[in-house]
């Protein structure tokens, strides 16, 4: 195959912008021999936007951003990023990108890991060392600015790594599992980035299976299990649902297995979470649990997580 | 800076932060003082009766240690480059450390050049600096300077980038060290396969020679060595073997003729050949 449409034209740089979503696909389609990675997935993501993508292990994820990024070529379907097609040479300019398996030259130092991908963007070299140092304050790296990437640890390199995705501002930036590698400080700092990046106006796809994560600073989501979109929609559209905690003793297994009439149940023993039920069967679920012979100690209805809404999803997928 | 380029200027400054460059400056000084030590010793051997040996002999005994020592320069090049091309991309690949630089406005066959042309540089700048050292210890050493020195230089150059070449081009698709090691196999296939032309040349046998030839077109690395050997070679050792027939071409380390124009001329379009498949195939590599 051709590389990915490598065409230099130059794509208006504010002119289209506007209008057009920040990525839309169109039954975007990548098979590996005859495993399906991705199974036409049609999606857009509005500019300006957090947008997460979810999935298990092995669902697509990365798939999808490396077809949108022109690293991979679709088996089938189409898409655009801030308005044009997949590939687009020049609209690399206005994105930025940290994989999920993130590396660089361990034989430079970060600010020159920087300065190299600020050539490549290309950013106007006068606006180097002001872009360079900003950014390593950004990921907190300023006292690491001259030592060599090879003495970083992980979490430095994925700091550094999401870092030269902030250069020059860009329109739209590609966050594949942004934290795996992240302590609880360093996650709170990726989620502090983020919502920089959306008060800004630049829109952010965040490829996760961290659900609170995702939760905490995405605007819309979709979830993606083997290769296709099975929910999505605003964090508000896909959490409407109420869960129901009830710590109950005294039910037997088949007690329990009973009790799925209402509905998908997070079984820990004596607390039982009911993923997806409408408050008013509350007291038919209590009392059905009474006439089993369960002692109820407690009852809790609260907003649905995306956790509740994510294992309820793919439940539904696996279900005949 | 075009992003053929910074390629080509991040090459040159990996080899350089990880002491390739010095750790090949110190071994050539090693070797070239070794050398001159060992040719100068040369002027003091004396016959028989005690009489040193006459210029002319003492020239052609230079000449053919000269070849044998070039040969072994001729060698670290090519396989050096052979090592180092093999793992040049899908190292990078398998590391993941091109994703994020193949996000950016970067064609992949920029990343392809780009690297050739910095791996070439410092072929050509080793193959120019350790060889005239070596030619300039060798004067100093004997009074003997080859007659073609620049020729020698090209060719020996030409026959590290043949093999740079083959190991990029592998690299686009194999594992580093399953690319380097084809590229060295390739190369020491193609020498024997001269060798082989050569013995057919001696027998006057046209399957033989066939294969000496074959084997120049696929992989030219001992065609150009065979350059390398007619630009050492004095105008009395060729104006012998040429006195000696077909008898005197069957020896690899000797040539009576310089390669013909046609050969040449296939050099380059051999590597605008590598050249342009390595950026086919790094082209249409998923990653």
């Amino acid at each position: 195959m051709a590389e990915l449409a490598e065409t230099a034209e130059a794509a208006s740089p504010q002119g289209e912008a506007a209008g057009t979503p920040a990525v839309k696909t169109i039954e975007l389609t990548k098979r590996f021999g005859r495993t399906v990675a991705l199974a036409g997935l049609s999606m857009t993501v509005p500019r300006g936007e957090v947008f997460g993508f979810l999935g298990p292990n092995g669902a697509g994820k990365t798939t999808a951003v490396k077809l949108l990024l022109g690293l991979l070529k679709p088996t089938s379907g189409e898409g655009w990023l801030l308005g044009r097609p997949v590939g687009d040479l020049a609209t690399r300019r206005r994105i930025g990108y940290l994989p999920e398996l993130f590396r660089y030259q361990g034989w430079l130092s970060a600010a020159e890991v920087l300065a190299l991908h600020c050539e490549l963007a290309p950013l106007p070299r006068s606006s180097w060392k002001d872009e360079i140092s900003s950014t390593l304050e950004t990921v907190g790296l300023s006292d690491r600015a001259g030592d060599h990437v090879s003495t970083f640890s992980k979490g430095m390199q994925q700091r550094l790594g999401l870092g030269a995705a902030l250069l020059g501002e860009p329109e739209l930036v590609f966050l594949d599992e942004p934290t795996s590698a992240l302590d609880p400080v360093g996650r709170h700092d990726v989620r502090e980035i983020i919502r920089g990046l959306a008060s800004r106006g630049t829109a952010v796809f965040l490829n996760s299976h961290l659900l609170s994560e995702v939760e905490q600073v995405c605007d819309r989501v979709a979830v993606v299990d083997h290769g296709r979109v099975i929910a999505s929609g605003t964090m508000d559209e896909l959490l409407g649902g109420t869960a129901v905690r009830v710590r109950a003793a005294g039910l037997t297994l088949a007690d329990k297995n009973r009790l799925l009439t209402f509905g998908r149940i997070d079984d820990e023993g004596d607390q039982l979470t009911f993923a997806s039920l409408d408050p008013e069967r509350v007291p038919e679920l209590v009392a059905s649990i009474v006439s089993m012979g369960g002692r109820v100690y407690e009852v809790a209805p609260r907003h649905q997580t995306l956790e509740d809404r994510f294992l309820q999803l793919l439940e539904d997928e696996e279900r005949p | 800076m075009p992003a053929v380029l910074v390629m080509a200027r991040l090459t040159v400054q990996e080899s350089s932060r990880r002491r390739l460059l010095l750790a090949l400056l110190i071994l050539t000084l090693i070797v070239v003082g070794v050398s001159a030590w060992g040719f100068n010793k040369i002027t003091t051997v004396t016959r028989s009766d005690g009489t040193p040996l006459p210029p002319e002999q003492v020239s052609l005994i230079t000449s053919q240690l000269l070849i044998v020592v070039t040969f072994m320069f001729s060698g670290v090049l090519a396989l050096s480059a052979a090592v180092v091309a093999g793992p040049l991309i899908s190292s990078e690949v398998e590391s993941g450390l091109l994703l994020a630089m193949l996000a950016r406005p970067v064609r992949r066959s920029e990343v392809v050049i780009g690297k050739w042309l910095g791996l070439a540089l410092l072929v050509a700048i080793y193959a120019a600096g350790a060889g005239g050292l070596e030619l300039a210890a060798v004067d100093w050493a004997t009074g003997y300077l080859p007659p073609h020195p620049i020729d020698l230089i090209v060719y020996v150059a030409a026959d590290g980038l043949v093999l740079l070449s083959l190991g990029m081009l592998l690299s686009t698709r194999l594992s580093g060290i399953t690319a380097g090691v084809i590229a060295l196999v390739a190369w020491l296939m193609a020498w024997i396969a001269g060798v082989v032309g050569d013995i057919g040349t001696g027998l006057q046998n046209q399957a033989l020679q066939n294969v000496g030839v074959v084997s120049h077109l696929l992989l030219p690395s001992d065609g150009l060595w065979r350059g390398a050997i007619y630009a050492m070679e004095p105008d009395t050792l060729i104006a012998a073997m040429r006195a000696l027939g077909t008898a005197g071409r069957a020896n690899p380390f000797a040539a009576v003729d310089p390669p013909p124009i046609e050969f040449l001329a296939w050099v380059i379009f051999w590597f605008a050949i590598v050249l342009g498949a390595s950026v086919w195939s790094f082209r249409t590599r998923e990653i």
